[in-house]
């Protein structure tokens, strides 16, 4: 049997996306098999822009590659392992091999990501949707009114303590190291000093 | 990790203790797996037999909670056998030091221990020291209270009949294990341990770490290939977001956050910047004052550093403000506003039913997050009627991490740029914008409105975080570098007088000044971001695998990324080459000194100057190794105590049966020897969901492999409750409540201790109530609020239930 590498790739790609879908009932549909090899075609530079990226999980620090559309949707075709990572060398647990799928939702159901700001009033009973600009202001306005409510310059021995004792934070572990140092000057310079996240537990 | 994971292949013997490495950071096997095949033993030791011991060479079974009985008899082990790399311990090790008179141990407490407050007065445990005030030294290791003879008294009470009585490891194992990790105590041998929250979840955490670090040190394993200490860091970030002090007690660069016991910068500096009388000692935090002042310019630049000083929040002296206390604080209605950004505390911290109800407290909650979770719907969860909830509560959708720019430190303290794939899904945006935003419009209401203490909040240096609208990831990770604030004049060795301008990146924390003429928002980042063209200057993009040979030979790739301090890839290497500069292990070396050049080859070295010129341990103050750490909060040595809930009443090696330090809090009951939670738990991972599954749950791919909240348990328990296997159990304790599917395994066996049958049960903790339907809920419902006295961290891995059939 001979078999081009690309006829190779895009049968096994075939086969894995049949066996993947399998449990859903799209295996045996010919439409579903075409959808396969279109994706395997716009893994191709014309089609896709190619990004290196580092796992989200846990911090071993695997690199992967993501494949983004150029046109249509633009979003990922592909996640996968990068080979030329020293620490990888292109391998991946189960999880880091379904990062596509934390971007992406279950291929056919609704995504279940949180796309719109949603918010909750006192005694509320169910979520509304808002937009940015509403939810930062108001937001803004409760930092502001409580911590000038609680600020306090001296604690009851009288020491200065420059502090705001009515809010507090926990997080994160998950963000970039850019976005953990702004977030920590951002706390700091409202005079939290509850500050926590995932390193505590 | 003072090494990294490649690193990992190097070793002759692998100790993965606290860990189930094999399944929470499967890519670390691929090394791992290297090391066995040149012929490196792999031994686990873990209650549960699980995918790691599988692929181990020796398997030993220990009782949660009782580590510090197995490590202590290692000690004991590598003491009496005199297994020990002694002209590593003399010379590297502070073996040698004398201990004050004032140094006690009795019964299980030591010196200074105040019953009143459960604290130590850790000024009895002080070092003896001279005129000059040099610690007082005997090299030949004899006199009775030098460190060591105090080490080898300590430890001669831990006897492996010991270990086999508490931990109910069989006698041949723990022997086995002894033997075989002692055996890399010869100078050209190298062990390694991985450890991770099976270790630290404990109110001994630190402890338990502290004594394997003592063993490392005994048998000469810092500092060289396939040696350390190694934590295996969950987060992919959280080395990150550690080494930018998103934690109460310190600030970037981990330096101590102010208190009232320095009202002023200049008390500040005499805190950070110890003194040592030792000529031979780097001792590094000399340095420290530099970094603080150029944090505080990194902070507020146009501030004087006084006033960005007196800007910086102050804790009272002493106080604790880490997760449990602040959870604790929050059910009594201290905290009107909360940030639970990028976590689900209602699930990942202990004793979720006290977390959740203190959420009620607020007056609103900020949720940051992928997913709905258990936190930001936490006014709808099990048991709460929504209308009785007074929460406002603001869920804003963050992107995923392909989504956007910026770097993340593994935990081999690798610095790695991730680009941006995509753009962010619907409305979600990077956490960088929101929080950049946030700020903004905070700012404008203190400009407008003016308000309480506005200085800090007017002053903040967000220009060199974004443009004005926009976070910006490379203009910030430029400040985290640090910059000159003007021009800069610096003598050169040769004489001669380099001028750095302006607005220059600071190549090294070597250059930072404490005049304020320079800024970085992380002395331990000072050189990842050397210049301002991104292209030549951001090191964590690098992705280069030039290496010389020797490098190439312990797989050492120093022009991929970049890895903190100044791009050392194994710290503390200085102790793994002899006063000449030769390593100790030749064939696998990691630093070694060019005599004819003049210059230290193969890593960066840790310190600097010729060999032998300096002691190797530089950010310890006298530049040793601690064997005695007289520092931490729970004494010098580490001890054996029981869990705060164990199922025993008593142990042999005193009759202070918990850590009399720990963290509690009053009115909370434990379940000690309790008959109605006679079993012992403990909680862990699986591959296919990552912490409370707030991410995972919601992937069809992963939830099939892992679809609900299950308890493993033994053949023998399952048959004394009448359970058999798949069927659904309760779980409960003085807590809470908890169901799961039973998979009844040969994996868990009884322990035996002393003399008696104690069953282990253990769970996962990825599950919440909020998704998927009927997949469970919380581990950490039956966890109890009870932490290290040194860190806070939560007792999560030994705690007592019942389990019976549903």
């Amino acid at each position: 049997m001979s078999l081009t590498r690309r006829g190779f790739l895009q049968l096994s790609a075939t086969a894995a996306l049949t066996s993947a879908f399998a449990g859903i009932g799209f295996a045996a549909k010919p439409a579903a098999r075409k959808a396969a090899v279109d994706r395997i075609n716009q893994l191709k530079p014309e089609w896709s822009r190619q990004t290196t990226t580092v796992c989200c999980y846990c911090a071993v620090g695997c690199g992967l590659i993501v494949n983004t559309a150029l046109a249509g949707t633009k979003r990922p075709l592909n996640i996968e392992g990068d080979p030329d990572h020293p620490i990888n060398e292109g391998a991946l647990c189960a999880k880091g091999a379904s990062i596509w799928q934390l971007a992406e939702g279950n291929p056919g159901s609704p995504n279940p990501r949180l796309q719109k700001v949603m918010y909750r009033k006192p005694y509320g009973t169910k979520w509304e949707a808002k937009s940015w600009d509403w939810a930062l202001d108001r937001i803004a306005k409760n930092i502001k009114r409580d911590r000038d409510a609680t600020f306090t310059e001296k604690n009851a021995k009288g020491q200065v303590v420059n502090r705001c004792e009515g809010l507090a934070s926990v997080g994160s572990a998950a963000m970039d190291n850019e976005e953990c140092w702004a977030y920590q000057a951002f706390l700091r310079s409202l005079g939290l000093t509850y500050i926590e996240h995932q390193a505590r537990i | 990790m003072t090494n990294h994971w490649i690193d990992l292949k190097n070793s002759d013997c692998i100790l993965i203790m606290g860990s189930n490495a094999a399944e929470n950071h499967p890519i670390s096997f691929k090394w791992v797996t290297r090391a066995q095949e040149a012929g490196a033993k792999l031994i686990h030791v873990d209650p549960r037999y699980t995918r790691t011991s599988s692929k181990a060479d020796l398997y030993a079974p220990l009782r949660s909670g009782s580590d510090i009985a197995f490590l202590g008899g290692l000690i004991n082990h590598i003491l009496s056998k005199d297994l020990m790399f002694k002209e590593y311990v003399v010379n590297y090790t502070n073996a040698s030091f004398i201990v004050g008179k004032s140094f006690d141990f009795n019964d299980g407490l030591f010196a200074g221990f105040n019953a009143e407050t459960s604290k130590y007065d850790k000024s009895k445990w002080a070092f003896e020291t001279d005129a000059d005030g040099k610690v007082k030294r005997d090299n030949t290791l004899a006199d009775p209270r030098c460190v060591f003879q105090l080490l080898k008294k300590h430890y001669s009470r831990y006897s492996v009949d010991r270990v086999v009585e508490m931990c109910g490891t069989p006698k041949e194992k723990v022997l086995e294990v002894f033997d075989s990790f002692a055996a890399t105590g010869k100078p050209d041998k190298s062990g390694t341990v991985m450890y991770a929250m099976g270790w630290t979840q404990h109110t001994v955490g630190v402890q338990n770490i502290r004594a394997m670090s003592i063993v490392q040190l005994l048998l000469g394993n810092m500092g060289v290939a396939g040696g350390g200490i190694n934590a295996l860091r969950g987060e992919s970030n959280v080395q990150g977001s550690t080494d930018h002090a998103l934690l109460y007690h310190i600030v970037p660069g981990y330096m101590p956050t102010p208190s009232t016991a320095q009202p002023a910068l200049a008390d500040y500096k005499k805190l950070v910047t110890p003194v040592s009388h030792d000529p031979m000692s780097v001792n590094w935090k000399k340095n420290y004052g530099k970094y603080a002042v150029s944090l505080l310019k990194s902070f507020y630049k146009e501030a004087d550093v006084d006033t960005a000083y007196s800007w910086m929040p102050k804790l009272d002296a002493g106080q604790n403000a880490s997760w449990l206390v602040m959870f604790d604080e929050m059910l009594k209605g201290k905290f009107k506003g909360f940030f639970a950004w990028g976590m689900n505390p209602a699930c990942s911290g202990a004793n979720s039913n006290k977390t959740r109800e203190a959420l009620t407290k607020l007056d609103w909650l900020v949720n940051v997050n992928i997913f709905d979770n258990e936190t930001g719907s936490f006014w709808n969860g099990p048991g709460l009627d929504p209308k009785k909830v007074k929460t406002e509560v603001f869920m804003l959708p963050c992107c995923v991490s392909v989504e956007k720019e910026g770097s993340i430190t593994n935990s081999g303290r690798w610095m790695q740029w991730r680009y941006q794939g995509p753009k962010p899904l619907g409305e979600s945006r990077p956490d960088g914008e929101i929080m950049y935003e946030l700020g903004q419009r905070v700012r404008e209401l203190y400009k407008k409105q003016g308000g309480a203490f506005p200085g800090p909040v007017l002053g903040l240096n967000w220009e060199d975080m974004g443009d004005g609208h926009e976070f910006n990831a490379h203009k910030t990770a430029r400040l985290i570098n640090g910059y000159y604030l003007r021009d800069v004049e610096d003598k050169q060795p040769d004489g001669s007088v380099k001028v750095h301008k302006k607005g220059e990146q600071v190549a090294s924390f070597a250059l930072l000044k404490d005049d304020g003429s320079t800024c970085s928002g992380n002395w331990i980042y000072c050189g990842s971001y050397v210049d301002a063209d991104a292209k030549k200057g951001n090191r964590a993009a690098k992705r280069s695998k030039e290496q010389t040979p020797a490098q190439a030979n312990v797989g050492l790739y120093p022009n991929w990324s970049w890895a903190w301090p100044v791009n050392r890839r194994v710290i503390y290497n200085r102790a793994g080459v002899d006063k000449n500069g030769t390593p100790w292990a030749p064939k696998k070396a990691v630093l070694a000194w060019n005599a004819a050049g003049k210059k230290w080859e193969i890593d960066v070295v840790d310190g600097g100057g010729a060999p032998g010129a300096v002691h190797p341990f530089i950010m310890q103050v006298n530049g040793m190794g601690k064997l005695y750490g007289p520092g931490l909060n729970d004494g010098p040595f580490p001890e054996y105590y029981e869990p705060l809930e164990c199922p025993v009443s008593s142990h042999p090696y005193s009759k202070t049966l918990h850590n009399p330090t720990a963290l509690k809090f009053a009115g909370e009951k434990h379940n000690s020897c309790d008959p109605r939670y006679p079993i012992v738990c403990t909680t862990y991972r699986v591959t296919e969901h990552w912490q409370t599954g707030l991410q995972t749950r919601w992937q069809p791919w992963l939830l099939e492999a892992e679809p609900q909240m299950f308890c493993e348990m033994s053949e023998e328990l399952a048959k004394l409750r009448g359970i058999k296997n798949g069927e659904k159990v309760w779980l409960e304790n003085s807590r809470g409540k908890l169901w799961a599917i039973a998979i009844v395994t040969k994996r868990f066996k009884p322990f035996e201790v002393q003399g008696q049958t104690v069953h282990e049960v253990g769970i996962p903790w990825h599950f919440g109530w909020r998704f998927p339907k009927d997949g469970g809920d919380a581990a950490n419902l039956l966890a109890p609020s009870v932490g290290d006295p040194n860190t806070g961290i939560p007792e999560t891995k030994a705690f007592m239930v019942n389990v019976r059939k549903a």
